[in-house]
């Protein structure tokens, strides 16, 4: 076996994460429950606030406060976020009944629950780049917050061009990033048995 | 804004106030919203596939 490292992680992929699994057309028959679809609606949530995001950053604040088509793109970036959190939220609750994280699974829940928390740093930076009076009003309110806890001077929430930069580049790239792991984890330890299902599984390969 | 968005719009929250919780109506309405959506998630039967016999 050759020793680059291109080999050794394409063969540790293939070792973990086959095609089969990364691709399936097939699930186990547990899986036929609605709980299993909220996963999924977060994610075409977030592919709906991205999509509209990039349409808003290309356009710009003159078009999306004015604008009968812009005001509808704002309003559907906004819903879409408001979506992806009850989405999510519902997800967090199943797995979080189903224990997901049994099955070697402690990653997949870990990864998720930091999707989770960089999802609402994403959203309060999204609050303060509206560019207009709430936007001012949310900032000159969070900034007492985040300067009683020192870090105000380089996390500036009254500095509409670092929170924008943050909102629209790096936790979006962060959250994205997570996202895939997150995702990709799923999809090689399986999706989680019902707890009563598990001792039938004992010699399924995890 | 103008019409009914604005007059719902343009005043403070409501907030409901019993001891020390205190909760904006519209937070709440959230919260019942993604409690019934669970339950529903759970609770109604996921439509099967009519030539999925596994």
């Amino acid at each position: 076996m050759s020793e680059m490292w291109t080999a050794k992680l394409r063969n540790k992929w293939q070792k973990n994460l086959p095609i089969e699994k990364l691709l399936p057309d097939d699930q186990p028959a547990y899986v036929v429950s609605w709980i299993y679809v909220f996963g999924v609606l977060t994610l075409a949530a977030l592919a709906m606030i991205i999509l509209s995001g990039i349409i808003l950053a290309f356009e710009g604040p003159a078009w999306y406060h004015i604008s009968d088509t812009g005001l509808f793109v704002n309003s559907l970036h906004f819903w879409s976020v408001q979506m992806f959190f009850v989405f999510m939220v519902v997800h967090l609750w199943g797995k979080y009944w189903m224990a997901a994280w049994r099955g070697n699974r402690f990653r997949t829940w870990a990864t998720g629950a930091v999707a989770f928390v960089a999802s609402i740093a994403t959203a309060f930076t999204g609050y303060l780049v509206q560019t207009n009076f709430d936007s001012q009003w949310i900032s000159f309110e969070a900034k007492d917050g985040f300067n009683a806890m020192g870090i105000g001077a380089f996390f500036n929430v009254t500095n509409l061009g670092q929170m924008l930069l943050l909102h629209v580049a790096f936790l979006p790239l962060l959250l994205g990033v997570i996202t895939v792991i997150h995702v990709l984890m799923v999809r090689r330890r399986g999706v989680v048995p019902p707890i009563d299902a598990e001792p039938l599984l004992s010699g399924v390969e995890r | 804004m103008t019409g009914w968005i604005s007059d719902f719009m343009n005043h403070p929250a409501t907030y409901l106030k019993s001891g020390w919780l205190q909760i904006s109506v519209s937070n709440l309405i959230v919260i019942i919203l993604m409690l019934t959506i669970f339950a529903l998630a759970v609770f109604v039967p996921f439509p099967k596939d009519k030539e999925d016999h596994k």
